[in-house]
C-alpha cells in the first residue's frame, strides 16, 4: 500500500551533486515565484525507456518546412506505421521551445493536429495527443494558448475507456489550467467539473493520480474560491476524494497526495468546509494519520512527507471550523492515538524533513487549544520531554512549541503540576536567553502560567538563577513590562 | 528525538480518549501586560507559514524531488491481430491494441457501426439516428440533448443546440455532430480519416464540416466490407427482423417504442401511446399506418381520421419513409382484430425488448475492459 510512487516519470540520469544542485536552483527559483504569487508547475508525462530502445536519436530542432512535411505525411500517409512515425518525429522535434514556436505559428498546424486527435485511427490519435501534451508542457503561455482548440475534445475523452489515453488527457488539461486564466474561462464552461467528476470512478490508479494533478491545478489558481471551488463542492467530487483517501489496501500513495493537495486548497479557501465535516473529512484524515504513522514506522523513505503535509494542513484547517460543534465535528476528532501518530510523524519530519516541523507543531496545538482531553494525553503518554527536545531547531518550531506548553499549562493547577517535574525549568532558562523576541515572550507567558499554577515554579526559577537570565530583557521594549511583572511574583511568593 | 516506547504500542491499541484532568483556570492568566490565550490558529492559502510546505510540494510536481522508479518494462508480444470481426489491424503492444480497442470497439452503436468516444455521446447518437419515435417527440418538444456531460439542455433543432454549444460551453464553431446523411462518409476506408485532418487551406468548406465531428466515421476505417455497412446502417434491423410478420412502417412503430425504453424517453412514450389507444383503438397503428392508409380509406375517410392526429404532415411524415409497403390487407385485418392486434402490440414490444437487452448485454460482454 505505501510502497514508493509507481512513477512513470523518468529520473534524470545524472550524479547526485548534480541533481543536488539542480534541485537548490529550482528550489530557490520556486520561493521566488511563491512570494510573487505565480508559483505555477507542469508535469511532463514522457515514456523515455521506449524512446532510448528505439535508437535514441537526439530531438532535433524543426524547421518549418520539416514541420509541415511531417504534418502532410501524418495526414496522408498510404501506411498507418508510415504515419504513426511522421507523427512521433514531429513530437520529438515539439520537445525544443524552437520548434514549439514555429508550430504554432505555422497556419493550420494546430488544426491539422486537433484533426489527427480526433481521427478514428487509434494510435494516431494517442500519438497526436502526446504532440499536444508537449506543447502544453510549455513555459511559453503562446504555446500553450494554442491548444485552446482542442479542449473541448480532450474533455470528451475523459469518458472514454482508455485508461492510457485519458491519463494523457488529464495531464495536459491539467497543465493547460494553470496557464492563464482566459484557459479556464473556457475550460470551465466546456464543463471541467462535471466531466472530472464523471472521471473520478475510474478503477485505474494512473487515471486517478492524473486527474488528481489536473484537480489540484485547478483548484490552486487564484480564483478558485470564486469560480471554482462551489462548483467542485456542489459536484460528486468532494465524497469521491474522501473516499479515496480512506486508508486501507485500496490506497495508494501517489493518488492519495493529488487528493489531499485538492482537500487542501478547498479548505483553505473557506467556502464550505461543514460540508466536507458532515461527510466525514475529519475522522477519514485523521484515520489517515494513524495509517501514515504505522507507515513510518515500517518502511523507510516511502515519501510520506508529500501526503502528511496536505493532510496536516487540512485536519488543522478544519479544526478552526466554527461550526464544528453543529455538524458533529468534534466527535470525529477524539482518539487519542493521533496526538501519538502526531509525535511518530513529527520525529520522522525531523529526521527527513525538518521544514514540515512547523505544520505538525501548528496541528498540535490546534487540537490542545481548546482541549482538556488531547492536553491530558500530551501528559499521560509522557510527551512534554520529546516536545522539549525541538525547542533548537528554529525559532518558528520554540515557538510554537512553547505555545503547545502554554495551551497546557493555562488550564489550570492539575495540569501544571504534572508539567513541571522534568527538564521544563532548564529549557526555559535556555529559551530565556534566545536573541530572537517572540521566544523569549512566549516563554515569559508560559513562566506567568506556572507560577501562577504552581507556586513551586517560582521557587525552583529564583534557585536555578533565572532572575540574571531575566535582567537580560530589561531593556527591550516590548518584553519590560512581563520582565518586570514576572520578577515581581517571583520574589514575593 | 527520543519518543516513549510505549508510544507505538498506544497508536497499535484501540481508540480511545483520556479522561481530562479538572480544569481551573484563574483571572490572573494571560491578564495584561501577559497576553497569552489559547486559541486555533486558521492560515489562508496564500500565508507564508506555507512556503516550505509549497515548495516541496511543487517540486515534486516538477519531479526533482522523487526519484521514481523505472518504468515498467512493456511486455513485448509478438504481432497480432485485432480480434474484433472485420478488423484486421495488426499490433506489437498490449497497450496499443488496448487502446485500439477502446477507440473503435468499445462504444460502438449496433446499428451503423458507428465508434464514439463516451457512452453519452453513444446514447444521444443512438435517440436520434435509430429511434423512430425520435423524430415524432422532437416536433412536439425540445429532443436534442445537449452534448455536454452534466448540461440537461434540450433544443428544438441539431443546429439549436449546436449554437448552444458554441455559445454557452465555447465549443468550437467547427464542432460538428450530426451531419447531413449526403455526406455520411466517403466509401472508401482511408477516406474519413483524410478528410478529418484535412487543412483549411486545402478546402475550407469542406474541413470545416469535417474536421471537428466528434462522433466522424471512426468505424469507416475498419476494413469490413464497407459498402454493406453503409447499406445496412441507420435503420435496416428492424426491416428485415419482422417484415415477413406484418409491415415495415408497423414493425418500425413497434421498435420505435421498444427502443425507447431503454431510453428515458420510455414513460412519456408509453404514457402518450396509450392514451392514444384508449381514446381510439385504430389509432395505435400509428400517424405512420394512416398515412399508408390514405389512398385505401379515400378522402372522406381521411378528413374522418386524420385531423384528430396530432402527427399527420402529409403522407412521409418523418421524411424517412420513402416508399411504404404497407399494403390494404395488413390495414384490414389490423381494423378488423383491433383487439387481437392490441395483444400482438405487448407481444412485439415485450419480444422486442427482449432482444434488444440481448444485443446490449452481448455488446456489453464483448466489451469488458481488458485487464493487464
Amino acid at each position: 500500500m505505501w510502497s514508493g510512487r509507481q512513477g512513470r516519470l523518468r529520473p534524470v540520469g545524472c550524479v547526485v551533486e548534480e541533481l543536488r544542485c539542480r534541485r537548490r536552483e529550482r528550489e530557490a527559483a520556486l520561493r521566488k515565484a511563491r512570494r510573487e504569487q505565480q508559483l505555477i508547475s507542469k508535469r511532463l508525462l514522457r515514456d523515455d525507456a521506449s524512446e532510448e530502445a528505439e535508437g535514441g536519436c537526439v530531438a532535433m530542432i524543426l524547421g518549418e518546412t520539416e514541420i509541415q512535411h511531417f504534418l502532410r505525411l501524418a495526414q496522408q500517409g498510404t501506411e498507418e506505421k508510415e504515419r504513426e512515425r511522421a507523427l512521433v518525429s514531429l513530437r520529438r522535434g515539439l520537445q525544443h521551445p524552437e520548434t514549439q514556436q514555429t508550430f504554432i505559428w505555422l497556419e493550420g498546424s494546430m488544426r491539422t493536429l486537433v484533426g489527427l486527435l480526433t481521427s478514428n485511427q487509434a494510435l494516431l490519435q494517442l500519438e497526436a495527443a502526446r504532440c499536444l501534451h508537449e506543447l502544453s508542457h510549455s513555459e511559453q503561455s503562446a504555446v500553450a494558448e494554442a491548444c485552446l482548440p482542442a479542449t473541448s475534445y480532450l474533455l470528451t475523452y475523459l469518458s472514454g475507456h482508455s485508461s492510457d489515453f485519458i491519463e494523457l488527457c488529464l495531464y495536459t488539461l491539467g497543465n493547460l489550467i494553470v496557464e492563464s486564466e482566459a484557459v479556464r474561462r473556457q475550460l470551465l464552461p466546456q464543463g471541467i467539473v462535471p466531466a472530472l467528476a464523471a472521471c473520478i470512478q475510474s478503477p485505474h490508479l494512473t487515471v486517478l493520480e492524473a486527474l488528481g494533478y489536473a484537480l489540484s491545478q485547478l483548484l490552486q489558481v487564484k480564483e478558485a474560491p470564486e469560480m471554482i471551488i462551489p462548483s467542485v463542492l456542489g459536484s460528486t467530487l468532494p465524497e469521491h476524494i474522501l473516499r479515496l483517501l480512506q486508508p486501507g489496501p485500496k490506497l495508494n500513495l501517489g493518488v492519495a497526495v493529488e487528493f489531499a493537495w485538492c482537500l487542501h486548497y478547498i479548505i483553505c479557501s473557506q467556502v464550505d468546509n461543514t460540508l466536507l465535516i458532515s461527510h466525514g473529512g475529519l475522522s477519514t484524515l485523521g484515520l489517515l494519520l494513524l495509517d501514515m504513522a504505522g507507515a513510518v514506522q515500517r518502511t523507510e523513505d516511502t515519501g510520506l512527507e508529500l501526503l502528511a503535509c496536505p493532510v496536516l494542513r487540512c485536519l488543522s484547517n478544519l479544526l478552526t471550523e466554527a461550526a464544528m460543534e453543529v455538524v458533529g465535528g468534534q466527535n470525529q476528532l477524539e482518539d487519542e492515538r493521533v496526538v501519538a501518530a502526531l509525535f511518530i510523524l513529527l520525529q520522522f519530519f525531523l529526521q527527513k524533513q525538518p521544514s514540515l516541523l512547523p505544520e505538525g507543531l501548528w496541528f498540535l496545538n490546534n487540537l490542545t487549544a481548546n482541549s482538556p482531553s488531547f492536553c491530558t494525553s500530551l501528559l499521560s503518554m509522557d510527551l512534554i520531554e520529546p516536545l522539549l527536545q525541538l525547542l533548537p531547531v528554529s525559532n518558528v518550531v520554540s515557538i510554537l512549541v512553547l505555545t503547545v506548553l502554554c495551551n497546557v499549562a493555562e488550564k489550570g493547577p492539575a495540569y501544571c503540576q504534572r508539567l513541571w517535574p522534568g527538564p521544563l525549568l532548564s529549557c526555559l532558562i535556555g529559551t530565556l536567553a534566545f536573541p530572537d523576541i517572540e521566544v523569549v515572550g512566549q516563554s515569559l507567558e508560559l513562566l506567568q502560567l506556572l507560577f501562577l499554577y504552581q507556586p513551586e515554579a517560582a521557587k525552583d526559577f529564583l534557585q536555578q538563577s533565572g532572575l540574571q537570565v531575566l535582567e537580560r530583557h530589561q531593556e527591550e521594549a516590548q518584553l519590560q513590562d512581563r520582565v518586570h511583572a514576572l520578577q515581581q511574583t517571583a520574589l514575593h511568593q | 528525538m527520543q519518543l516513549p516506547p510505549a508510544l507505538h504500542s498506544r497508536l497499535a491499541g484501540g481508540p480511545g480518549a483520556a479522561e481530562p484532568l479538572p480544569v481551573e483556570r484563574d483571572p490572573a492568566a494571560g491578564a495584561p501586560p501577559f497576553r497569552f490565550a489559547a486559541r486555533r490558529v486558521r492560515f489562508p492559502r496564500e500565508h507564508e507559514f506555507f512556503e516550505d510546505g509549497d515548495v516541496l510540494r511543487h517540486l515534486y510536481l516538477q519531479d526533482v524531488l522523487t526519484q521514481v522508479t523505472e518504468a515498467p518494462e512493456r511486455p513485448r508480444v509478438p504481432e497480432f491481430t485485432c480480434q474484433v470481426a472485420g478488423c484486421c489491424q495488426v499490433f506489437d503492444s498490449l497497450e496499443d491494441y488496448e487502446h485500439h480497442y477502446h477507440t473503435l470497439h468499445r462504444n460502438v452503436c449496433s446499428f451503423c457501426r458507428r465508434a464514439f468516444p463516451s457512452v453519452h455521446l453513444l446514447d444521444v447518437h443512438i435517440l436520434e439516428w435509430h429511434d423512430s419515435l425520435f423524430q415524432i417527440l422532437s416536433e412536439r418538444q425540445d429532443m436534442y440533448q445537449c452534448l455536454v456531460e452534466g448540461c440537461a439542455e434540450k433544443f428544438k433543432t441539431s443546429k439549436d443546440r449546436k449554437d448552444h454549444l458554441v455559445r454557452c460551453h465555447l465549443y468550437p464553431a467547427d464542432f460538428r455532430f450530426d451531419k447531413p446523411k449526403k455526406s455520411r462518409g466517403p466509401a472508401t476506408p482511408g477516406a474519413a480519416v483524410r478528410a478529418s485532418a484535412e487543412a483549411p487551406r486545402d478546402d475550407g468548406e469542406q474541413s470545416g464540416g469535417d474536421a471537428m465531428e466528434v462522433c466522424s466515421e471512426h468505424a469507416a476505417s475498419l476494413p469490413e466490407p464497407v459498402g454493406e455497412r453503409r447499406t445496412s446502417s441507420h435503420r435496416s434491423v428492424p426491416g428485415i427482423l419482422l417484415r415477413q410478420v406484418v409491415s415495415v412502417c408497423f414493425v418500425r412503430r413497434m421498435l420505435g417504442w421498444a427502443l425507447g425504453s431503454s431510453l428515458p424517453e420510455r414513460r412519456e412514450l408509453e404514457c402518450w401511446l396509450q392514451q392514444e389507444l384508449r381514446a381510439r383503438p385504430v389509432l395505435f397503428l400509428s400517424s405512420h399506418f394512416v398515412s399508408c392508409a390514405r389512398p385505401v380509406l379515400g378522402p372522406e375517410a381521411q378528413e374522418g381520421k386524420a385531423p384528430s392526429l396530432p402527427l399527420h404532415r402529409g403522407l412521409n411524415w418523418d421524411g424517412r419513409n420513402v416508399g411504404c409497403r404497407c399494403r390494404s390487407y395488413d390495414l384490414l385485418i389490423c381494423f378488423s382484430i383491433a383487439n387481437c392486434v392490441l395483444i400482438g402490440l405487448n407481444l412485439f414490444s415485450s419480444l422486442i425488448l427482449g432482444r434488444t437487452q440481448d444485443r446490449r448485454k452481448e455488446i456489453a460482454n464483448k466489451c469488458k475492459p481488458i485487464r493487464r
